[in-house]
C-alpha cells in the first residue's frame, strides 16, 4: 500500500470524525459512499476542502466529483495526476 | 391553558459529568474529565453505537444521549413533538467557525451553527416526523415550555412532546429533557416542571 493511500485513510477518518474505524478497515477499493464507508453530503465538501487544502487541488466542475473520491484508489490516482502541493 | 390531562412521563438530566434518568443517577465520569471525553465515555456507556454521532457537535453530541436515555423506556411515537430551549443558542460551534474564518471553513463545523440542528439529529436517529421548535431564554422558562406542549398536545398535532433545556457554554453543560404525555404521575404545571429541573441545579 502506497504512502499517499495510507495517509489519505488517515486524513479522511481523522476529518471526518469516523472514529470507529481503522486504516486497516478500509480497502482502497471499496466505494467512499453508500453501502462502503456511507460518507454523506458534507463528507463530499469536506473532502473537497482537503483537496484544496493538503494538495492544492480546486475542484472546479462538481461533476468530477462522483469519479474522483468514489473511492481511495481513485481519490489517489487523481491527486498524483494533478497535485500542485 | 390546563386541563390537567398530561403528565410528566420521564425526564433526564445531564450535567457536571453526571446523567440522571428521572433521580436515578445512569452514569457519572471523573470531574477531570473534557466535555468531549464525558461525550464519548457516555455514547459507549449507553451503547449508542451510531457512528454519526462521532460528527456532530457538543450540543447534538447532549441531544442524543439525553434523549437516548429519555426514550429507553418507552415507545416513542413518530409524532412526538420536540420543544427545546437554551440561551447560549449554537455558540460554542459559531466560535469555532469563526475561529475558522481566518482561513478555510469546515462544512461539518458549519452546518451545526444553528440550534435546532439537535432537534433534527434526534429526529432523524428516532425517525421522528413531527413538529418542532428551538427557544432561545435568557433561563429555564417553566411556563413557556408547558404552554407550547400543551397548545400542541391539545391540537392533536402529537401525542406526546419532548421538551426541556439543553445548554452549552464554555464547555459547561446543562440539559434537562421531559417526555410529557397522557401517561405517567406528576401533573404536568409549571411549578412541577421547574422543580424537576433545580433539582440538579439546586
Amino acid at each position: 500500500m502506497s504512502d499517499l493511500r495510507t495517509e489519505l485513510k488517515q486524513n479522511i477518518i481523522e476529518q471526518l470524525n469516523l472514529e470507529e474505524l481503522e486504516v486497516a478497515d478500509i480497502d482502497n477499493d471499496v466505494p467512499l459512499f453508500g453501502d462502503g464507508l456511507g460518507l454523506d453530503s458534507i463528507d463530499v465538501l469536506e473532502l473537497i476542502v482537503m483537496l484544496e487544502k493538503d494538495y492544492g487541488i480546486k475542484l472546479t466542475d462538481p461533476d468530477q466529483g462522483k469519479e474522483i473520491f468514489a473511492s481511495i484508489e481513485k481519490m489517489a490516482e487523481y491527486i498524483e495526476a494533478n497535485r500542485t502541493k | 391553558m390546563s386541563n390537567g390531562n398530561y403528565k410528566i412521563t420521564d425526564y433526564v438530566h445531564i450535567k457536571d459529568h453526571r446523567i440522571f434518568h428521572g433521580k436515578d443517577q445512569v452514569f457519572k465520569t471523573e470531574k477531570s474529565l473534557g466535555l468531549d471525553q464525558f461525550l464519548k465515555a457516555s455514547y459507549k456507556k449507553l451503547e449508542i453505537a451510531y457512528p454519526k454521532f462521532h460528527k456532530m457537535d457538543g450540543l447534538c453530541k447532549l441531544g442524543i444521549i439525553a434523549s437516548e436515555v429519555l426514550f429507553k423506556e418507552h415507545f416513542i411515537s413518530p409524532d412526538t413533538a420536540l420543544v427545546f430551549s437554551n440561551s447560549a443558542s449554537s455558540l460554542e460551534t459559531d466560535k469555532k467557525h469563526q475561529q475558522a474564518m481566518g482561513g478555510m471553513v469546515s462544512p461539518s463545523v458549519f452546518v451545526y451553527t444553528l440550534p435546532n440542528i439537535v432537534l433534527g439529529e434526534i429526529s432523524i436517529k428516532h425517525k421522528l416526523q413531527s413538529e418542532n421548535v428551538f427557544f432561545i431564554e435568557n433561563q429555564f422558562n417553566a411556563e413557556l415550555l408547558k404552554e407550547y406542549a400543551e397548545v400542541l398536545l391539545e391540537a392533536k398535532k402529537t401525542s406526546a412532546v419532548v421538551c426541556g433545556w439543553i445548554d452549552l457554554k464554555n464547555a459547561k453543560y446543562d440539559v434537562f429533557l421531559c417526555l410529557i404525555s397522557k401517561e405517567g404521575e406528576i401533573p404536568l404545571s409549571k411549578e412541577n416542571l421547574k422543580k424537576l429541573y433545580i433539582f440538579e441545579n439546586e
